[in-house]
């Protein structure tokens, strides 16, 4: 999607789990970020590629970036105000 | 008769309310106990407000002599781990190997056993309302289940799922 490689507050690897890990563990770290930090999150679930999006949408949270590396995906997630 | 200055405040309520999510777990079997406590660990995780009801025999899913030890059924699951003729999956010893099969897929996906999702779901908030007809019906105690259940009957639920936005039947 971009090339710019956003700003990272912190990173999580959910590389090898499966829904509803990822955004299991995405939602749990997140929860403990301050609203306009980034959270990188990589992932190897296929679901990813439209959950992850899904999830920031459903938070309230902005997807800044995504990027395709071979079979994995990773996420940069700007945590949302509420 | 009053007027109702207050209904743009109650819209304004509305619009900023987490969604809501109203499930119906009916089944207990080991299988089939996953989809509702997957739908509800991912629907917390996005903010969203989850409670389950547990009937008939997905009360079992609380029931804690009960939930470490669902399985998967054998017979009459086309669809199942193991795939025979249906006639073979009456043998005894087919329940437990498909359970077996079943919970090592799951370990080799490395999915949490069903334990550690019930406390995911619990951790992360999820309401879970345990039938009280089906208590009554099949002899289960408010003891006998895990804790932090509320004994809810049909109409309990209904309040609660009536403000739902998404409501499934598992």
């Amino acid at each position: 999607m971009t090339t710019e490689t956003p700003h990272v507050d912190e990173t999580l690897d959910t590389s090898g789990l499966l829904c509803p890990l990822p955004v299991y563990k995405a939602g749990m770290a997140l929860g403990n970020l301050e609203p306009g930090q980034v959270l990188q999150l990589i992932c190897t679930d296929p679901g990813s590629l439209e959950d992850i999006p899904a999830m920031a949408r459903q938070r309230g949270d902005t997807l800044v970036a995504s990027e395709e590396r071979g079979d994995t995906q990773v996420f940069w997630i700007e945590k949302g105000k509420v | 008769m009053t007027a109702t200055p207050q209904n743009g405040a109650e819209s304004a309520k509305e619009t900023t309310r987490p969604k809501r999510l109203a499930l119906v777990a009916s089944k207990g079997t080991l299988d089939q106990a996953y989809p509702p406590l997957i739908l509800a660990t991912t629907a917390a995780s996005l903010g969203w407000d989850v409670g389950i009801y547990f009937t008939f025999y997905g009360l079992d899913i609380l029931h804690q002599d009960r939930f470490e030890k669902l399985k998967v059924a054998s017979l009459a699951n086309p669809a199942g781990p193991i795939r025979v003729p249906n006639l073979l999956g009456a043998v005894p010893g087919a329940t437990a190997a498909a359970t077996k099969v079943m919970k090592n897929w799951m370990k080799k996906s490395r999915m949490p056993e069903l334990p550690e999702f019930i406390e995911m779901a619990q951790g992360l908030g999820v309401t879970f309302f345990a039938c009280a007809t089906t208590m009554g019906v099949m002899g289960v105690e408010e003891t006998d289940l895990i804790e932090g259940c509320d004994i809810a009957g049909a109409a309990a639920f209904l309040d609660f799922a009536a403000d739902a936005d998404v409501q499934l039947y598992v």
